[in-house]
Parts: structure tokens; C-alpha cells; sequence
């Protein structure tokens, strides 16, 4: 399970990598692994502004659907657009090329309050 | 109390694998190991071996056997040869069916029906209520093993693990015989997937050593195991039937187009129910549709016309591993089943088109 260093993580296997007042959003390896392979990644919210826990947006498997939630408050600035063309990256790569949302942060310190690596390995039993 | 799931005689194998496994009809059941995708792909290009032994099997045997099962069964078993397989069904008066099955005619006076893993008790209740002294009953469905190889490489891999014939073995037909050293194996030219192949029932304490025949020799092949998840968009990739899914105690034969396995010329158990159906016609005919705009349609999602009103409910979607068409079985009123027909599925609150299409999708 790979689980980086640098990044924060939510209960809802999300991670965030936070640079200044902006942050790039993404599901987790363990999130992709559950879901399996996905075939598209919709979202319709770019330019809003969402409050932490709201849905920005969905992913689509073969076998399921899940819900993306906002990790923290903040106004999606850009999705990632290459995702539609190859929303598999977020399988084979979920911390690098398969990079969802582009925020900016409301609020900075929301970020650093989200689980630790070693907290999140921890939620998921590891 | 959770009642602990069953476990097929290859549950330690999956386990070794790394299977993601799922409860299915009471058992720890394998989804996929290496992604459904791959698996699916697998089998359409090469090959794939799955563990299907939480089916059901009986063994019907006895001078009223044949007169038992054609009344119980809507296809014509009078029809089957020794060694042949037949698709059917076992009507269910709520105008559906208890479970469609497969009937194999083992020897003269002998069969042996494969029911889902979901249905086995309420088959098994409605094979005692109707059998005479002159049939007796067996269910087999714990001792048996179910294996299915399928792809177009099957029969290359089946060869290499045994000296029947198994390439001039036609669609539908069955040889029992030696695999890997072990007698006794029926090999039955069937499956769910419609990429051709084999299902193997072996006896339980052999299946371990079958599967492992059979991996090892589908090496060179490409051979991958797969679970559930693939054997589900395969079926729905050629429109084939699921009960629960497609099919249902109110739901049969007749508005799911599987009329071909329904013999009116015989009588058989609430057949009036279907024949009422078949010349009234039904409320709703299944169709597959493919999505024009991006959605995946899922069981249960409604389905409406052009002005909003619903006309039909999603039985199974997916998108397609094979094509990349995002598609889907669903049940709609009789003017929208034509081919071209636009359909809007509600999919989490949006409308999305769609349009009616032949069936299979591949």
C-alpha cells in the first residue's frame, strides 16, 4: 500500500498536497484498489466554491460508484483534464497523473488538521 | 447472528492470489484478482478459469424422471440426448421463474439440473413438492465442484490436461471423463460467457488439483483467474439473462426474450401464466440500450421517455470492457423497444440519453 510522506489524507481516502494557499486533491492507492478499474471521473464543479465534506464530483468503475468529497473548504480553480481521456491513471498512478482537483484553500490550517500518513495507515488498520 | 459464508473447495487458492473477495449467495466468493477488465479482456483474447462452485446441482434419477422434469421445466426435455445440456427454466407463480437452469441428461433415466447458488433451497423445495415415488432426488451441490475454463484458447488447454475428445465436443454437449488423472470429471461444453470454452464439474476433493492442472498448462496461453466481476460483464456484454437481475419470480422468460426455452406444445407448471403473457403480450420487453451521453447505467436506475415520465427500469449496466460503450439491460414499455428507440436514464438525478440497440453488444 502506498501511502507518501508528504501528503494529508481524509477518512474518505482522500489525499491532499498542499502548496501555499493552493492544493491538488486525488483519491488514494487503497481508494483505486477498492474501486477497481475506473472508467470515468466526472466533475462539474470547477469554479465553485465548496465547504469541507461537500461532493465535487464522482468516480465511476466497472463495478461501482463513489462519491468525491471536498477534504477541505476551498473553490475549485481547475479538475484535472487529462483524466478524461485516461481516467485509468488514477489507478495506475492516484498520487501523481491521476490528480483530480486544483483548490484554493480557504483556510491552510484545515489542511495540516487532516490525518498524518501514519494516521491514515492507522485508519486503515495497517 | 451473521451466518458464516460457505467456502468453495479453491477458497485457499484465491486467498494465495490475492483475490478481492465478495459475499455471493452465501459465499466467500472471489470479485477479481488482477481487475475485472484484464480478466474480461482475458477471456474474449486468450483464456480465463473460474471457480464456480457455489452453483447448485441435483441429480434427478428414475422411470419418472423425464415426465417430472418436463413438468417442471418450460424446454423440451424429451428432446435431450444422452450427453447434452439443455437451458431452461422452472416457473415461479408469481408469472416468473424459481430459477433458470441448466438440465444435463447423464444416461437414460439419470439427469442432473445446475441452479444458482441463490436458488438451490427453493429449487430443491419445488423438486420435492412435484416428484412421484418413481424419481428420487439427489443434491450434489456440496461434493461438486464447479470449474469454468473459458476463451478461445480453452480447448488448447484443455487438451493438454486430458485424452478426451474434447475438441469435436459441440456446443452443449458433456463427455465424462479422465483430467489430470483424475476420473470421473464431467466436461461440458458450456458457459456464461460467450467466449466458448468448458465447465468442468469435478468432485470436491479434487478441485484444487484440477485448477492447478489447468493454470499450468494455460500459462503458455495467457490463462488468468477470474472472478465474478468479469463473469458478470461478460454475460452482459452478450445479453445473456441473471436471475435476480434480468430475471425474477415476476419476471420470466417471456418479457426477457428467452422464448426459445419455453415449449407450449408440452404442459408444464403454470404455464397458463406464460402463455396469458405470450399472446396478451407484456407490459415491458428487456432491451439493450448503449449510453449516448457519459453515465454508467445501473441496476434499478429508472428509465424515461422524452418528456420525463418513467417507461422502464435498468436491470444490469456497465461499461463494456470490450468496446468501451457504456451499456446496458433494462426492462421498458413495448413502444420504446425498438431498435434506435432514445430512452433517458436517470442516472443520480440527471437525465441521460441513451438508445435502444440489437442485443448481443459484442
Amino acid at each position: 500500500m502506498n501511502i507518501p510522506d508528504h501528503l494529508r489524507y481524509t477518512a474518505d481516502h482522500e489525499w491532499v498536497a498542499r502548496k501555499s494557499d493552493t492544493a491538488l486533491v486525488g483519491i488514494t492507492d487503497y481508494a483505486q484498489g477498492e474501486l477497481g478499474d475506473i472508467v470515468f471521473v466526472e466533475i462539474e464543479t470547477v469554479g465553485q466554491a465548496l465547504r469541507q465534506g461537500d461532493v465535487f464530483g464522482t468516480v465511476e468503475a466497472v463495478k461501482t460508484v463513489s462519491d468525491l468529497f471536498m477534504p477541505v473548504s476551498g473553490t475549485l480553480l481547475e479538475k484535472n483534464a487529462g483524466l478524461d481521456s485516461t481516467p485509468e491513471a488514477v489507478n495506475s498512478d492516484a498520487y501523481g497523473s491521476g490528480w483530480m482537483v486544483r483548490i484554493q484553500l480557504d483556510d491552510p490550517a484545515q489542511v495540516d488538521a487532516l490525518m498524518s500518513p501514519d494516521e491514515y495507515r492507522k485508519h486503515l488498520g495497517l | 447472528m451473521e451466518k458464516a459464508l460457505l467456502l468453495t473447495p479453491l477458497h485457499p487458492v484465491h486467498i494465495q492470489l490475492g483475490a478481492r473477495m465478495m459475499p455471493f449467495a452465501g459465499y466467500d466468493m472471489p470479485l477479481s484478482y488482477s481487475g475485472i477488465r484484464n480478466e474480461h479482456l482475458s477471456v474474449r483474447n486468450a483464456c480465463g478459469l473460474f471457480d464456480v462452485s457455489h452453483m447448485g446441482q441435483f441429480r434427478v434419477e428414475g422411470g419418472g424422471a423425464l415426465n417430472f422434469l418436463q413438468h417442471i421445466t418450460t424446454n423440451d426435455v424429451a428432446r435431450l440426448k444422452i450427453r447434452q445440456a439443455q437451458y431452461s427454466c422452472i416457473p415461479h407463480p408469481d408469472g416468473g421463474i424459481v430459477d433458470d437452469l441448466l438440465v444435463y441428461r447423464l444416461a437414460e433415466q439419470q439427469y442432473m439440473l445446475v441452479v444458482n447458488a441463490s436458488r438451490v433451497d427453493e429449487v430443491a423445495d419445488v423438486l420435492h413438492a412435484y416428484a412421484g415415488a418413481d424419481c428420487s432426488i439427489l443434491n450434489i451441490s456440496e461434493e461438486t465442484a464447479l470449474l469454468a475454463l473459458q476463451g478461445p484458447m480453452a480447448v488448447d488447454i484443455l487438451e493438454a490436461c486430458t485424452t478426451e475428445a474434447v475438441r469435436e465436443l459441440a456446443y452443449y454437449h458433456f463427455v465424462t471423463g479422465v483430467v489430470d488423472g483424475v476420473e470421473g470429471i464431467l466436461i461440458s461444453a458450456t458457459g456464461y460467457t460467450g467466449a466458448g470454452g468448458f465447465e468442468l464439474y469435478i468432485p470436491r476433493a479434487s478441485a484444487v488439483k484440477i485448477w492447478d492442472a489447468l493454470m499450468k498448462a494455460g500459462a503458455v496461453y495467457g490463462l488468468l483467474p477470474c472472478g465474478l466481476g468479469a463473469r458478470d460483464t461478460l454475460r452482459l456484454e452478450k445479453g445473456y439473462c441473471l436471475n435476480g437481475y434480468e430475471l425474477s419470480y415476476s419476471s420470466g422468460p417471456v418479457e426477457a426474450r428467452l422464448d426459445w426455452i419455453v415449449r407450449y406444445n408440452k404442459d408444464f407448471i403454470h404455464k397458463n401464466l406464460y402463455l396469458s403473457k405470450k399472446t396478451g403480450g407484456c407490459d415491458r420487453y428487456l432491451v439493450g440500450f448503449e449510453m449516448v451521453d457519459k453515465g454508467i447505467p445501473r441496476h434499478d436506475f429508472d428509465i424515461m421517455n422524452e418528456s420525463g415520465q418513467k417507461i422502464g427500469v435498468v436491470s444490469s449496466g456497465s461499461e463494456s470492457p470490450s468496446t468501451g460503450k457504456l451499456i446496458g439491460l433494462g426492462f421498458v414499455d413495448s413502444d420504446h423497444q425498438n431498435e434506435g428507440s432514445s430512452l433517458w436514464i436517470n442516472i443520480r438525478g440527471r437525465s441521460l440519453k441513451a438508445k435502444v440497440v440489437k442485443l448481443p453488444f459484442v
